[in-house]
C-alpha cells in the first residue's frame, strides 16, 4: 500500500485493487477511488500541463469544477474522450489515461517557454500581438494560434457509442443529493408525489461523505445517511447519481445528462453510454452546495496547491493524504477542520496560516492541541517547487506593511479564500442575485421559475444548517404542490459551522507586477491580468471577462467568477455588487456532443424521405442525391459511365424517343371549396377564373414583397377544385403560406387546404414517343391534339389504375404526367418500364432533368432565383395576371425598387470559347477595370447541351434583358471567360417538338 | 423549452409543436393597390420589435394547425395569454395581472 493511503479512512474498497494507467504508466488504485484520488494515492500531484502558459498543474479540487486535471480516457478505438475531468472519472481494471498540453513529456515540457515569456501573453494578447504586420497573419500567427489553442486533443474517429434521450416528468426535482436536498425530499414527500433527486457524483450524500465525524440525530453521518437513503427510496423517491443537471430552461425544464457506462470496465450490450433527460418538474429545489475559492497569490497553481476542501475530501471519502506535510493557508475557518483531519490521519501539518487577525477560540484551541503551530495576521508570497511544491513563503502583515518573508517547507500546500454558492442553474432561470456585504457574495433572489434554493446555495453554512433549511424548503415546494409537508427537527453533532473572509490578491512584499497569482487556471489569467485590463479602459466586467478570458474556460470560471470580480472591482475602486457579475450559461459542466445529438445521428440524423419508386431506382443502380428531406435518384449510370455520359445518354434517348422520370416528390396540394377559384385569384400571379375545367396552367407563387417564392403547374379538376403542385423543397412553405393567407387574411373563403404529397406517385413521360407509349394504357381520353391538347388534365384509368392525367411539359418534348394512389407507383412504372422497351426508354434522373428544362429556359425556382427575383426579372411577366385587381404580390411589384431599371435580370449565356461556366460565378462587364471589380450578376445554371451542341448556362446579370448580343466576362482563378448574353431558350424556341 | 396554450386545441404544450409567425395584428389591406408606397412600405416591413409585452403570432403546426395570438413579454420570455386569430388585442393591464396570479 502506498505510503499516502489511510487506512480506516474513506468509502473506497482497499479488497478491491483496480489497475489504471497514466501517460503509459501503471499505477493501482481502489473500487471507489477517482483518476485524481488514486494518483494522489501514489503520490502523483502533476497531472496536466496548463493550457497557455503550459505550467505544471495538479488536481486543485476534488469535483466536477476541476480547472486543471482534465486528461484523455480511452477504451479502445473510437472510444477516446478529451478534457475528462481525472476528479471526476471513476478508475476501472484497465482504464487508459492521458494527460494534456504537454510536449513531448508532461515533466519536460518546450510549451512551457510561453511561461518565460509569459510578458508577451498577458490581457489583451490576442488583440494586440497579432495585430500587424498584415502580412504575418497568414505565415506567423494564425499557424501559431492553432497550435496552442484547444484543450487536449480531439478524437480522429466516429464514436461507436449509443446515446439515449428521454422525457421525465415529476412533481419536484431536486438537484444536489447532500444533506439539504436529502432532508427537502424527506420533508416534501408524500403519497402520490413523484419526486427525483439528482446527483452529479458516484453517490448520494454531497458534503456528508466528507464529514464521516459528524453525528446526526445520535447516528455517524454516513449511518444517518445510508438509513435516510432507504427511507427515501421505501417512499418511492428516485434517486438518479452520476447525473448532471446540465441546464435550467423554460417553464421548470431541466436538462440532466446520465453518464451510464464510464465508469465499467466493461460495456454491457445494449446500454447506452449516456442518457440526456429532459424533465418537466412543477416544482424544483436547488441544493448544489457551494465552491471553495482558492486564494490568489504568487505560485498559486504549483502541483500540490489545491482546495482545502479537495484534501478533506480526498482524506475522508477516498481515504488519502494528499501529503505528509502540509501547510493550511486560509481566510475561511473551514480549511482549518482540513489540517485538524490530516494532522489526525498521520500527516504532519507544518502550520496553519490565516490571513485574519483573530480566528474563533476553539479552533485556536484544537490546534494547540494537535501540536499545530499557527500564524494568524500572515499573508503567503511565494511557493517553491518545480513540479511539485517544496516550500511556502510566509510574511506576517501588520495593517498596510508587510514584513519579511519566512519559508516553510511542506509537501502540499492547502488554501481556502471562502465559499462561493453555486449559482449556476439559477443563473440559467434569468434568476435576478443579490449580493451580500456579510459574505462578499452573490446570493440567489428572484426567478420566475417555480424554484428554490436550499442549503449552502444560498450562503447557509455547516450540516444542521442545510439539514434544517432543506427541511424548510421542502415544505415550501410541498405547500405549492398541496401537501403539508413533513416536520423535521435534527440534532447535529461534531458539526463544523464556520465563517470568513474574502480576499482580493493577497499582499505581498514583493512587486505585484512580476506576480503569478492565477485567479482562472484553465485559461491562465493572473491578478495581474484583471488590473491590466481596467488600466487599459475596461470598465463592464463582461469587457474585463472577454479581454482576459477570466471565466470563458471550460469550467465557466466556477472557482474563478468571485476572485475575478473582486480584484477587478478593487482596480475599479467601485464596490462589487456595482461592477456586476458575468451570466453563467448551460451546460452547467462540459457534455458529450453524443449526449446531446441522442438518437439523432447517422442515418437517423434526418429523415429521409423515399418515393414509392424508389426501390425500383435503387435495383436499377441509380445515383442518388437529397432534396430537401428527398433522396432522389440524380442519374442511372451503365456499367463503365461516369455522371457526364450518362446524363448525356439519359437526355439524348429522352429527346430521340422517351424518358420515364419520377417525380412523385413534386409537392402536391389539392385545393377545395366553392371559394377555390377566388383563392387560386388572390394566392397566385396568374388569372384563374377562366381556366376551364380539364386545363392546367403554369403557376406562379409571390411573396407580397413581390418576388418568386415558388411555382409548378396547377390542373383544375372541377369547378371548386384545384390540382396544386409545388416545388419539392417548397412544398410545406408553401403549404404554411396558403394557410397563413386563408386562416387570418380571408377567414371568409370557403375553401380547404389539403397536402396530397404522399398520396400520388407522380411519373413523367417525355419525348416524342410518349404519347405512342402511352395511349394504349389509357381509358377516358384519347391521347390526340384534338382531345387532349398540351395544359389538359383529366381524370382518367391508366394501365386500370385510377388516375390524374397532365399533359405539361418539363423538358420540351411531348410530355405527360401520370398520378396514380402512391401504392401503385411502382407498378406503374414497371408497366410503363415494360411497355416502353420498344421504343428503347430510357429512365432519367433529376441531373438529365436539369439539362433538359434548362435546354428549353425553364426556371427553377431557388436555383435560377435567389428571393430577390420578380416574374419580370425572370422574364415571366407573361404569367402575371395584370388585370386582376390584386394578388399576393401585386403591390410589391409596383414598388419603386422592382419596377427600376437596371435590375438583375435572367438571360441565357454562351462562352465564346465553348467551356462550361461555373455554377456561382461572379460576372463583370469590363475585365480590365481594377480590382476589386464590379460585380453584376452571377451565373445560376449551367450545363453541357448535346441539344444545343455547346454548353448553356443561365445568369442573373444587371439590366441583362437590354444586353441581348453583348459580352460579359466571368473571371475564374486561371483565366478571364467571356460569353455573349443571349435568350434563355436554347432549343426548340418555337415550341415545333410538344405536337403530338 | 416554451410550454404554450393553444386556445384551438385548450391544451398547454411544448415548443417544439409550434412555429412561430412574426407580429400579430399587422393587417393586409383590403386593397393594397390604394396604398402610398411608405404605407406600403410600412405594412410590409415595419415590426415593433417591442421591449416587454409582445403581440405576436404561433401556428399550432404539429397539432391542429391553427394560427393563433399570442401576448409574450420579450424580457422575461414568459406568455401572458394566447387567444384566437381575429380577437383583439386584450389589455395589458388585465394581462400582468394574470399572469401574476400564474406564479
Ligand atoms: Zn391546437
Amino acid at each position: 500500500m502506498s505510503q499516502y493511503r489511510v487506512p480506516g479512512r474513506g468509502r473506497v474498497d482497499l479488497s478491491r485493487p483496480v489497475d489504471f494507467t497514466f501517460d503509459g504508466r501503471s499505477y493501482r488504485g481502489a473500487q471507489g477511488d477517482s483518476v485524481a484520488s488514486a494518483l494522489l494515492a501514489n503520490g502523483v500531484h502533476l497531472m496536466g500541463r496548463s493550457f497557455k502558459y503550459h505550467r505544471p498543474r495538479g488536481a486543485i479540487a476534488a469535483g466536477s469544477e476541476e480547472p486543471n486535471a482534465l486528461i484523455g480516457t480511452s477504451r479502445g478505438a473510437g472510444r477516446f474522450e478529451p478534457n475528462t475531468r481525472a476528479t471526476m472519472q471513476e478508475i476501472w481494471q484497465g482504464l487508459e489515461t492521458t494527460s494534456q498540453n504537454k510536449f513531448p513529456s508532461l515533466k519536460w515540457d518546450v510549451g512551457a517557454v510561453n511561461d518565460a515569456a509569459y510578458m508577451l501573453f498577458s490581457a489583451g494578447f490576442y488583440y494586440k500581438t497579432f495585430m500587424w504586420p498584415k502580412s504575418f497573419w497568414n505565415k506567423v500567427y494564425e499557424p501559431f494560434i492553432r497550435a496552442a489553442a484547444g484543450l487536449g486533443t480531439a478524437p480522429t474517429e466516429a464514436d461507436p457509442d449509443q446515446y439515449a434521450s428521454r422525457y421525465l416528468h415529476c412533481d419536484l426535482l431536486i438537484v444536489g443529493a447532500g444533506p439539504a436536498g436529502l432532508a427537502a425530499a424527506r420533508a416534501a414527500m408524500a403519497e402520490g408525489l413523484r419526486i427525483v433527486i439528482v446527483d452529479e457524483n458516484a453517490e448520494p450524500g454531497g458534503s456528508l461523505l466528507s464529514e464521516p465525524q459528524a453525528r446526526i440525530d445520535g447516528l455517524p453521518a454516513w449511518d444517518w445517511l445510508d438509513d435516510e437513503l432507504a427511507a427515501l427510496k421505501a417512499a418511492g423517491v428516485r434517486i438518479m447519481t452520476r447525473t448532471t443537471a446540465i441546464g435550467y430552461y423554460h417553464y421548470n425544464m431541466l436538462a440532466l445528462c446520465e453518464r451510464v457506462t464510464d465508469h465499467l470496465p466493461s460495456l454491457p450490450a445494449d446500454t447506452p453510454r449516456e442518457r440526456m433527460w429532459r424533465v418537466r418538474a412543477r416544482q424544483v429545489v436547488l441544493a448544489q452546495g457551494a465552491l471553495e475559492k482558492p486564494l490568489v497569490f504568487h505560485g498559486n497553481d504549483r502541483p500540490g496547491v489545491m482546495l482545502a476542501g479537495a484534501a478533506q475530501t480526498y482524506l475522508n471519502r477516498y481515504g488519502v493524504k494528499v501529503g505528509n506535510a502540509p501547510v493550511v493557508v486560509t481566510s475561511h475557518d473551514s480549511a482549518w477542520y482540513a489540517g485538524f483531519d490530516l494532522q489526525e490521519a498521520g500527516a504532519r501539518v507544518q502550520a496553519i496560516v490565516d490571513t485574519r487577525p483573530h480566528v474563533r477560540d476553539d479552533l485556536m484551541d484544537q490546534a494547540r492541541a494537535l501540536g499545530i503551530p499557527v500564524r494568524l495576521s500572515h499573508t503567503v508570497t511565494a511557493t517553491s517547487g518545480r513540479l511539485r511544491v517544496s516550500g511556502v513563503r510566509v510574511n506576517p502583515v501588520s495593517g498596510a506593511a508587510v514584513g519579511a518573508g519566512q519559508q516553510i517547507t511542506c509537501d502540499a500546500l492547502l488554501m481556502s479564500g471562502g465559499w462561493t454558492p453555486s449559482l449556476h442553474l439559477f443563473s440559467h432561470t434569468q434568476g435576478k442575485l443579490a449580493w451580500d456585504d456579510d459574505l462578499t457574495t452573490f446570493l440567489p433572489h428572484e426567478t420566475r421559475e417555480a424554484c428554490v434554493i436550499a442549503g449552502a446555495g444560498r450562503g447557509l453554512w455547516g450540516i444542521e444548517a442545510a439539514l434544517t433549511d432543506g427541511a424548510a424548503r421542502g415544505r415550501e415546494v410541498a405547500a405549492a404542490l398541496g401537501h403539508p409537508g413533513n416536520p423535521a427537527a435534527v440534532s447535529v453533532e461534531n458539526d463544523r459551522p464556520g465563517s470568513g473572509v474574502s480576499q482580493k490578491e493577497l499582499p505581498t512584499d514583493r512587486n505585484p507586477g512580476r506576480a503569478k497569482a492565477f485567479v482562472d487556471y484553465q485559461n491562465d489569467v493572473t491578478a495581474k491580468d484583471l488590473r491590466l485590463a481596467v488600466r487599459e479602459g475596461m470598465r463592464s466586467i463582461e469587457h474585463v471577462k472577454r479581454y482576459t478570458t477570466n471565466g470563458m474556460a471550460t469550467d465557466q470560471g466556477k472557482m474563478s467568477n468571485i476572485n475575478g470580480l473582486n480584484i477587478a472591482a478593487d482596480a475599479l475602486g467601485r464596490p462589487a455588487p456595482q461592477v456586476g457579475l458575468t451570466t453563467f450559461r448551460p451546460p452547467y459542466t462540459p457534455t458529450t456532443f453524443g449526449a446531446f445529438a441522442g438518437y439523432q445521428r447517422g442515418a437517423h440524423f434526418e429523415v429521409t424521405r423515399k418515393t414509392p419508386i424508389d426501390p425500383w431506382a435503387e435495383a436499377h443502380g441509380a445515383v442518388f442525391e437529397p432534396v430537401g428531406q428527398w433522396r432522389r435518384a440524380r442519374y442511372f449510370p451503365q456499367p463503365g459511365e461516369d455522371m457526364d455520359t450518362a446524363v448525356r445518354r439519359e437526355c439524348r434517348q429522352t429527346r430521340e424517343s422517351v424518358g420515364i422520370f419520377d417525380a412523385s416528390t413534386l409537392g402536391k396540394i389539392e385545393v377545395v371549396g366553392p371559394d377555390a377559384v377566388t383563392f387560386m385569384e388572390r394566392m397566385y400571379t396568374n388569372p384563374w377564373a377562366k381556366l376551364g375545367v380539364g386545363r392546367c396552367r403554369y403557376g406562379l407563387l409571390l411573396g407580397d414583397d413581390g418576388y418568386i417564392r415558388d411555382d409548378g403547374v396547377i390542373g383544375r379538376m372541377a369547378e371548386g377544385r384545384f390540382h396544386v403542385t409545388t416545388t419539392t423543397g417548397g412544398a410545406a412553405r408553401v403549404m404554411n403560406m396558403m394557410e397563413d393567407y386563408l386562416q387570418t387574411e380571408w377567414p371568409d373563403l370557403d375553401v380547404w387546404l389539403t397536402s396530397t404529397t404522399e398520396q400520388w406517385s407522380t411519373i413523367a413521360l417525355n419525348g416524342p414517343n410518349a404519347a405512342k407509349l402511352l395511349a394504349p394504357l389509357v381509358e377516358g381520353v384519347e391521347l390526340t391534339e384534338d382531345a387532349f391538347p398540351h395544359m389538359a388534365c383529366i381524370e382518367c384509368t391508366v394501365a386500370g389504375m385510377p388516375a390524374r392525367l397532365f399533359r405539361v411539359s418539363f423538358t420540351g418534348e411531348i410530355g405527360f404526367e401520370v398520378n396514380v394512389p402512391a401504392p401503385l407507383g411502382r407498378k406503374l412504372w414497371e408497366i410503363l418500364w415494360d411497355a416502353g422497351q420498344q421504343y428503347g426508354i430510357v429512365a432519367y434522373g433529376t441531373e438529365a432533368m436539369h439539362v433538359l428544362r434548362a435546354e428549353k429556359g425553364y426556371i427553377i425556382v431557388g436555383q435560377d432565383t435567389d428571393g430577390t427575383v420578380t416574374p419580370y426579372d425572370a422574364g415571366m411577366g407573361w404569367a402575371v395576371g395584370k388585370k386582376k385587381p390584386d394578388f399576393v404580390g401585386k403591390r410589391g411589384l409596383a414598388r419603386p425598387d422592382l419596377a427600376a431599371k437596371g435590375r438583375k435580370q435572367l438571360v441565357g449565356l454562351l462562352t465564346e470559347d465553348r467551356s462550361k461556366l461555373e455554377e456561382g460565378a461572379q460576372i463583370v462587364f469590363d475585365p480590365n477595370q481594377p480590382i476589386p471589380m464590379k460585380m453584376v450578376g452571377h451565373v445560376t445554371s449551367s450545363y453541357h447541351s448535346d441539344a444545343a451542341g455547346r454548353p448553356i448556362a443561365l445568369a442573373l446579370v444587371e439590366g441583362g434583358h437590354d444586353r441581348m448580343g453583348e459580352v460579359v466576362h466571368i473571371p475564374m482563378p486561371d483565366r478571364t471567360i467571356a460569353a455573349k448574353i443571349t435568350g434563355t431558350v436554347f432549343v426548340d424556341p418555337e415550341n415545333t417538338r410538344l405536337k403530338i | 423549452m416554451l410550454l404554450i396554450h393553444c386556445p384551438y386545441c385548450d391544451e398547454t404544450l411544448p415548443e417544439a409543436e409550434f412555429t412561430y409567425a412574426g407580429e400579430a395584428h399587422v393587417i393586409r389591406p383590403p386593397d393594397p393597390s390604394a396604398l402610398s408606397d411608405d404605407d406600403w412600405q410600412g405594412f410590409l416591413f415595419i415590426r415593433s420589435n417591442t421591449r416587454g409585452p409582445h403581440y405576436e403570432r404561433w401556428r399550432h403546426f404539429h397539432g391542429c394547425g391553427r394560427f393563433f395570438n399570442a401576448v409574450r413579454d420579450t424580457v422575461s420570455d414568459r406568455f401572458l395569454t394566447t387567444y384566437p386569430a381575429g380577437q383583439p388585442r386584450p389589455a395589458l393591464e388585465t394581462l400582468t395581472a394574470a399572469s401574476e396570479d400564474r406564479k
